[in-house]
Order: structure tokens, then sequence, then C-alpha cells
């Protein structure tokens, strides 16, 4: 089992009491998995997303990665777990702006050490960014500065790509075409996909669909 | 994987070249400022050890006369009989081309060979040394000034500046004097030898100077010097901050996103090093080198300060130790450190997925200002504490440092009020969003302003100094200034014919005998005066005993200099020992500015009596009814007097005052370079904030501004800020000029000066800042003005 998440809680400060958004959620994968998280927003899918990624503490429960456990790793060993093993995808994109879509797409794989094995030209151009490589973020659109963080996490050959509401800041029929992208790419590498959306049409596409609401994971 | 890393992080600047440029001006400037005033305090102090290392023996003890005279020649030789290794040293004054230069004459065949001397002089120049017409060393620079002795010198590299070293016959012989100044101490006597007291009653043994005199005598200067050097250093450390902070939260969504691609926080914090470790660099090597050119463009006018204010020499070239190169290196690497080090602090502490919020950043020092105004009050605690318990120098430079710095911290809280009230007093819409939108901008800009404020009260302060100081100086100057002529006459024999001329061609002929001696252990003139009614009627006494010129002409006692009376506490009646071991009573205390030496005053019979190798070829001569020119010629063909022997009043006053005015240069330098650097803090800070407003300025505009009118507003905003901190900067400056002129003047020089108030200035300075604020604020405008309505527009696309 690539991943296996048991007893999860977590819970906020609010303004009068704590806010629990998971309350002993527990799901696997296998690798290879394409998973859909759905819930409403606030749900606790993006927190759920952060704590597997080890961006996040949890309060109770464990995340195991390949039998290790996150939770008891230290800072060190959660971003080298990130660095070889787990990429994500942002809603917001979070490219880095002063570095090109060439350098963008490549960025994660050198920190891994394996660029030498990005065939970029092949990337690119299943991405549909042949023509825009030296270009800066700022430069495309939105559906495009997605495709290029999409491209980042895939060109690290990660285990376990966290996509959080990836076409969230889309319009419908580019939504639709970088989620293609996304299945698409993630089947052909082989990594398990655990994707957090709020679209049940896109979620329809995944092999299991889980839902989040009131802290509870169901199938 | 720190290649990757240390790329994304870099190419933030290739992004963002200005940013990058005032960093490194910001750096370079701070840099420069500093390393040139430690390059020229350095090249001083390079100065007063050579010196010193040739004056003092490099640590002999010596033989010197207790009441301070002439040591005859039959003691030396009684000395050397009885076995004590002496060795005879001559030292004295010789008129040179612009002053005076030291006549050090050695006896080249028993000076120790510890001393500085020795190993300045090689042995094989002892034969062409020796002897009435021997051969004279020098630095190449003082032997230029001796053109009458160009057959006997020689150029010497490394010798002192202003120093003549000479076969101790030839000395006596440039000096006419007979006898020796002292002598050397031998550091291994025989044991078997006669007690000192025996052969040489008048004789005592001075221990070898535990420090550098002059370094002592001149430390209140260079720490002036640093003092400003410091000041701008913190001016330029405010841009530093400014930028380095700024990129450090513009890049936070990098970082998060680093740390999302598996970069640990200890990684980043050190690829942030490592790049603030090469700014340093880049930034400290353009610094040091912008200070060496400020440093050697300087010296001259700081070796003109130097000499007028306290008699010593300091090379004109810049000749600097690798030591001081590191320095730079190191005080950039520093400046750097403390600009960085909360952002760094912020970063390493910082979660994975922490937001980026540049303008909450700006806006977060908005909440320091209690902190600030907490800390002001502190460090006004600290500067009462100082003068109150503290005594010398360094409390008054602690009473200037916090009060200066209690005046900055308080600022934004100030301004904040002020700006609070203008707000009030506005009723129309734009004028309420203009207040309030510029006490939103206050924290962002407070950093930029509180270096302002300082440079300007600075400038105040020390303007105010300077320009009392002249007017005082002036006033003093045509006081002192007595006579009409100032006559030296070449032979002493030519005295009585001198006067009887004079005669009937004259109302006074006042001489202006003196001799140097030592007086308290320190340095100091003793001057003659005869009874005349013009010293009574413009002599500038501070105080005095009633009836006090007649008190000295009837030689019941001497009058001192106010610097003479400071140093050794004197009053008035106090006793007065003399040289030659009399006393006399204190009678009157004077002021004296600009001289660097206790100087007293005796009835002219009472000086001729005790020290009869008194110099009497001086005379100052009252003209009647302004017939100064023709007395001139009269005196010239009569005489044959050259024209150096002659001078008329106007000539000896311009003279002086040509040399306060460069005396007071380089702090006029300073003062400008600080307020240039603190005008462009404001002028990136500016920049900076503006690359930020446009989610403030979107909604005003859509509301139905014109880009134009914002740019216009935002121009105003520089000038409210920048006349809003001159205001606030003027009283700061006028109790700065007070501190500076009656508590660091009075430890520093030994006198205090009246403080008189310009107006005039200040208004010059106003517009002088406003017009810096303007110049900082029109290209933020103009840009805001010109900007694409595209760009505002686009602020409401990204809401969501």
């Amino acid at each position: 089992m690539l991943l296996d998440v048991h007893g999860l809680r977590k819970a906020f400060p609010g303004s009068e009491r704590q806010i629990t958004v998971l309350d002993g959620v527990s799901l696997s994968l296998d690798a290879g998995d394409v998973v859909a998280l759905t819930g409403e927003s606030g749900s606790g899918k993006s927190t759920l997303l952060h704590i597997i990624a080890g961006l996040e503490p949890t309060d109770d429960g464990s995340v195991l990665f390949d039998g290790e456990d996150i939770c008891l790793m230290d800072d060190g060993g959660r971003a080298a777990l990130r660095r070889n093993s787990i990429s994500i995808v942002f809603q917001q994109f979070n490219l880095i702006p002063s570095l090109n879509v060439r350098q963008n797409l490549v960025f994660h794989a050198r920190l891994a050490g394996r660029a030498a094995s990005v065939d970029l030209p092949a990337l690119a151009t299943s991405l549909g960014l042949a023509d825009h490589l030296e270009k800066f973020p700022e430069d495309l659109s939105g559906g495009e500065q997605q495709r290029v963080a999409i491209g980042r996490a895939v060109a690290s050959e990660p285990k376990l790509v966290l996509a959080d509401e990836p076409t969230g800041n889309l319009d419908e029929d580019t939504g639709q075409a970088v989620y293609d992208l996304l299945l698409a790419l993630a089947r052909r590498t082989g990594a398990a996909l655990l994707i957090a959306t709020h679209s049940m049409r896109l979620a329809g596409a995944a092999d299991r669909r889980m839902h989040l609401s009131h802290g509870k994971l169901t199938e | 994987m720190t290649g990757p890393v240390l790329a994304a992080l870099l190419s933030h600047w290739r992004r963002r070249p200005f940013q990058l440029a005032t960093l490194l001006l910001g750096l370079s400037l701070a840099t420069a400022l500093w390393s040139g005033v430690q390059a020229i305090n350095a090249e001083a102090r390079k100065s007063y050890a050579e010196a010193a290392g040739i004056l003092g023996g490099g640590g002999l003890s010596e033989l010197v006369r207790t009441d301070g005279g002439m040591i005859p020649v039959k003691t030396f030789a009684t000395l050397r009989r009885a076995g004590w290794l002496v060795s005879p040293l001559v030292d004295g004054w010789l008129s040179a081309d612009g002053g005076r230069v030291r006549i050090l004459g050695m006896d080249p065949f028993t000076v120790p060979q510890d001393t500085s001397i020795a190993a300045t002089v090689e042995p094989s120049l002892y034969p062409e040394l020796v002897g009435k017409n021997g051969v004279l060393l020098a630095s190449p620079a003082t032997a230029a000034r001796l053109p009458d002795l160009e057959d006997r010198l020689r150029a010497i590299e490394d010798l002192a500046p202003n120093i003549v070293l000479a076969d101790i016959t030839s000395a006596q012989e440039l000096l006419d004097i007979a006898g020796f100044s002292r002598m050397f101490l031998a550091p291994v006597q025989p044991l078997l030898r006669p007690d000192l007291a025996s052969l040489a009653p008048e004789l005592a043994i001075k221990p070898p100077a535990t420090a550098n005199d002059l370094g002592r005598l001149t430390d209140s200067f260079h720490l002036n010097l640093t003092a400003f050097g410091l000041l701008s250093f913190a001016v330029g450390l405010a841009i530093v901050h400014g930028s380095v902070g700024l990129a450090f939260e513009q890049r936070r969504p990098v970082l998060r996103t680093l740390r999302a691609l598996g970069v640990s926080a200890r990684r980043i914090v050190l690829c942030l090093v490592f790049e603030l470790l090469t700014l340093a660099l880049v930034g400290g090597a353009l610094g040091i080198i912008v200070g060496y050119v400020m440093a050697a463009a300087l010296l001259p006018d700081v070796a003109a300060t130097l000499r007028g204010l306290y008699g010593a020499t300091v090379n004109n070239a810049l000749t600097l130790s690798p030591l001081w190169w590191l320095g730079g290196v190191g005080i950039a690497c520093i400046g750097t450190a403390a600009a960085a080090a909360n952002g760094l602090w912020r970063i390493a502490r910082m979660p994975p997925l922490s937001p980026a919020r540049p303008r909450a950043w700006i806006m977060a020092s908005g909440h320091a200002m209690r902190w600030q105004a907490a800390g002001a009050a502190v460090c006004l605690a600290a500067a009462i504490c100082a003068v109150t318990f503290g005594g010398g120098l360094v409390s008054g430079f602690v009473l200037v440092g916090g009060f200066l710095a209690a005046a900055a911290l308080f600022l934004p809280t100030v301004l904040s009020s002020l700006i609070a009230v203008a707000a009030r007093w506005s009723s129309g819409p734009i004028g309420q969003w203009f207040w309030a939108d510029t006490r939103q901008q206050l924290p962002g800009l407070s950093l930029a302003l509180m270096a302002l404020l300082l440079a300007l009260a600075a400038n105040v302060g020390v303007g105010t100094m300077v320009a009392s100081f002249r007017a005082t100086f002036s006033g003093w100057l045509d006081q002192r200034l007595v006579s009409d002529l100032y006559v030296t006459v070449e032979d002493e024999a030519d005295i009585p014919a001198f006067m009887a001329f004079l005669e009937d061609k004259s109302d006074a002929v006042l001489p202006i005998w003196h001799v140097d001696a030592e007086v308290m252990g320190a340095p100091a003139e003793i001057y003659g005066v005869v009874d005349h009614p013009v010293y009574a009627a413009n002599w500038p006494l501070l105080s005095a005993l009633p009836d006090t010129w007649n008190r000295i002409a009837a030689g019941r006692g001497a009058l001192v200099n106010e610097q003479l009376a400071r140093r050794e506490g004197l009053s008035l009646e106090d006793r007065l020992p003399l040289p030659g071991g009399w006393t006399t009573a204190v009678v009157g205390i004077y002021s004296d500015y600009g001289n660097p030496l206790g100087q007293v005053v005796l009835p002219i019979e009472t000086l001729t009596r005790h020290y009869p190798d008194v110099d009497r070829s001086d005379f100052g001569i009252v003209v009647p009814e302004q017939n100064s020119e023709a007395l001139m010629a009269a005196l010239t063909e009569e005489f044959g007097l050259p024209a150096d022997r002659i001078t008329d009043q106007g000539a000896v006053k311009e003279f002086s005052q040509s040399i306060f005015e460069r005396t007071f240069a380089v702090t006029g330098a300073l003062n400008v370079l600080t307020l240039a650097v603190a005008g462009v803090a404001i002028l990136t800070n500016l920049l900076t904030l503006a690359s930020m407003r446009l989610p403030q300025l979107a909604p005003v505009w859509a509301l139905g501004l014109t880009r134009t009118t914002l740019g216009r507003l935002e121009f105003t905003r520089a000038l409210v800020l920048a006349a809003l901190t001159f205001t606030l900067a003027l009283p700061v400056g006028l109790v700065l000029a007070w501190m500076l002129l009656a508590i660091i003047n009075v430890e520093a020089f030994g006198w205090r000066l009246p403080m008189h108030l310009f107006p005039l200035d200040w208004a010059r300075l106003g517009a002088l800042s406003l017009g810096a604020a303007g110049l900082a604020g029109i290209w933020p405008a103009y840009r805001l003005a010109r900007r694409p309505p595209a760009d505002l527009a686009r602020v409401f696309s990204h809401e969501r």
C-alpha cells in the first residue's frame, strides 16, 4: 500500500470553540490509484491534502507513506518526502514568478535530482506549452499556468500527486481540459492521484470517489 | 539541490533590477560613508603615531629641566663624564611655507638605538648629517615647504609629516638657540653612577609617554567624525532594511512553493544568507571604492582642521592598510545582517503554508509604533541619565545619541497624530481619503522619514553650531586683532631704530612677544603685553577681577585663556604655577577660539625677566586714521622688510577666516552626504510602496478620480510628509545645536560658544528638504499618472 491514512483528527481554534475539520479520517491508496475527494467549501479537503503532504501537523492519527509515518518525521524528513515522492498541484498554481516556463517545468525534477530524465520537448508538447517555454508566469492565462503546475508536478516522477482544486480558478472548458490532462499524465507515469474537487462531474472520471463532510470521510 | 533553490531565489533580482540597484545603493552608500570616515581617522592616527614615534623617543625616558628651560651643554658633559648614558635633543619650530615645521636635532653618535630616530636614520648617512651645514632629513611634502633650505634637504618617504630631522649642531643653528631641549636616557645605565640630584638638581626624569598625547587630544574630533559616519551608516541601512524586508516578503509565495516542493526551511535560510552575503560583498566593495574616493577628497580639509584646532599634522595622501579594506567589507556584512536579521528570523519560523502578504508586512510595522514610542522614552531616559550622572565627552555623546534616537523613534507617533488632526479638519471626500490614505502609508515610509529627520536635525544642529562659531569667531577676531599692522623685524638689533621710526607715526607699538613652554604639564604659550588702553578696550574677557589691566600692569597677576582655565579648573584669584618655579594669580579669563594650546598673558617686563630668551621680533602697530598702507610702504622702504614680514589686519583676518571655513568644510560635506542618503531612502521607499499601491488606488480611480489627480495627490503626499518631518526636525536640531555648543564643544575643545539663531538657513534647508522629497516623489507620481488603465482594472479581475 502506498498511502495509509488512519484515524486522522484535526481541529482549528474558532471564535468560541474548536472547529473540528477532520474527525477520525481514514483512507488508503495503492500505486496508480486515481481518487477524487469531494466536499463542500471549508469541509477540510485542503487540510487533509496538506497533512498528507506533511505541510501541516495533525492532532491525532497516522499517515503512513510507503510504510513510514509522516507524522513522526521531522521537518527535514517531510521535506525530503515532498521532494522525492509527493507532488502537489495547488488551486493558485504557485509557480515561481521569476522563472520562465521552461525553468518552472523542470524545477521540481531538479530538486529531486531527476532533471536528466525529463523529456522537456515532449512534456511541453503534451501540455500544449511548446510555444510558451520562454514566457514568464505573468504572461500566461490561468489555464496555461495550471498546465505548467501540472507539468512541474509530474516531471519529478512522484509516487503520489496531490491536487487541491486544480480547476477551481478556471472556466468550465479549461478546467475540463486541465483535469483530463492531469489524469492522463498520472496514468502515464503510474503515479497515484488524490484530487480534491467540488465538481461531481470531474470526480466522476476518477477510479474512486470519497466525500468529506462534517469531518467524516465516506466512500 | 542547493543550485536550483539559489537560482529560484536569485531570479527575483533578475526580474526586479531596480530593487536590486536600490539595495546595492543603500549598502554601498552606508559602507562608503562609514569607511570613508574610518579611512580619514586611520590616516590621521597613523600620522600621530609616526610623529609620536619620532618625538617621543620610542618609549624611552627623558631628562628635562623642571622649569621647562634649556639644558646647558655643560650639564650634558657632566652627566656623560659621570657615566650617565644620555643623548641630547634639540626641539623647536621654524617658519615655513604654509605654517611652521618642527626641527628635531639629535646626536647620531650617542642616540640610543631603541629610538625611532635611530631607526629612521641610516648609519651610512651619519657623516653627511653632522656638522654645521649637514644634511637635513624630511618627508618630501615637508621638504617642499622649505625652499630656502633646498640644498641641504634630503627627502625620506617614511618620515612623519612636518618634521625635519637634523644633526644637533644644525638644529641649534637653524633655531638660533644654545643648549638642549631634553636628553634621551638609554634604557640600560651603569649601576654605579652618581645620583642625578647631585649632578644636575635642576633636571628630572620624565617617564616615557604611556599614550600618544596627540592621539588623545584629537580623539574628540575623530569621535565626532565617527559619530557622523555612524549616523550616515544608519541612514543608509534604512534603505537596505526596506529593500531586504520587502524582497523577503515578495518572495513568500516562492518560499512557500519551495517548501511544498520539498526544500527544508533550514536550506532556504542558508540560501538566503548566502544571497545576502554575496550582496553585502558586492555592495561593500562598491562602498569601499566610493569611501576611498570620498576620504581622499575630504582628507586635505580634515588635515587643515586638525592643524587649525590641535596643531596636529596629518598626511594629505591616503595610504590604507589591508585591515581598513577588510573592515569595510566587515561593516557591510554586519550592516546587511542587522538590516536583514528580522526578515530572516521570520522566514526561519515561517509555517510552510504561510501566505504572502507584502502589504500586511508593510502595515505590520504600524503595530510597532507603540513599541517605538516606548523605545523613545527609554532612549530619552538614558540620555538624561548620561548627562545627570556621567561626565566627559563620552557622556556627551550618549546624551546626543540618546536624544536623536528618541526623536527618531517618536516621529511616526507624532506624524500619525498630526495627520489625524488634519483629517478631522478636512471636509471634502478627496481630502478625507488623502489624509486617511497618508496615515495608512506612514508605517511603510516611517523608516525613511526617521532617516530624513536625523539628517535634517544633524544639519540644523551642526549648521547652527558652525554658524554660531563663525559669528562668534568673527566678532572675537575683531576684538583680538587690535593692531592695524603686524610686523616681524629681521634682527632684534633693529628694534631701537624701529621703535624710534614709529614713535610719531603710530598710536601704539605693541610687542607680541612670547615663549613656548610647558604650563601645568601641557604645552602652552606665554605672552607679554605692554600697559596700553587698547587692551582694556578690546580684549575679549569672559570673566575678570575688577581693575584687571591695572593689576596686570602692576605685575600682580596674569590672564589665562578659556581652554587652560577649563582644563586645569582655574578660577579667578587661583595661583598659576609657571615654568621657572614661580607663581602668579589669575586675574582674568579670556576667550581664545581655535587655539589648541593653553595661553598665559603677563606684563612684558615679567615675561622678559623670567624668560630672557623670549623671541622679541613680532610687533603690532596701531595706526592713526586708517593710514596702514602708507605706513606699510614706509616701513618696507626704511627697513627693507620683505612682504612676508609685514601684514595688515585685513590679511590676518582673511587668513584666519579661511582657516576657519576650511576647518568646517568636512562637517559640511558629511552633512550634505547624509541628507542626500536620506533623500535616496525616501525615493526608494516611495518607489517600493508605489509598486504595491494599485489595490488602494484602483477603487478610488474606479470611483472617478483621474490618474493624473491620483499622481498629483501622491506627489503632494511626499511633500506634506517631508514638510511635517522638517517642522519636527527643526526643534530637534536646535536642541542638538545647544548640546554641541554647551556640552560637546566644552568637553572636546575646552571652550563654550554662545548660540545664535539663523532662520534664513532653516528656510534654505526647509526648501532643500522639500526639493529632495519633491524629486523623490515626482517619479512614482509620474508613473502612476501614466499607468495604463488596464493595470488598474486588473485589480478587480483578480477578485474572487
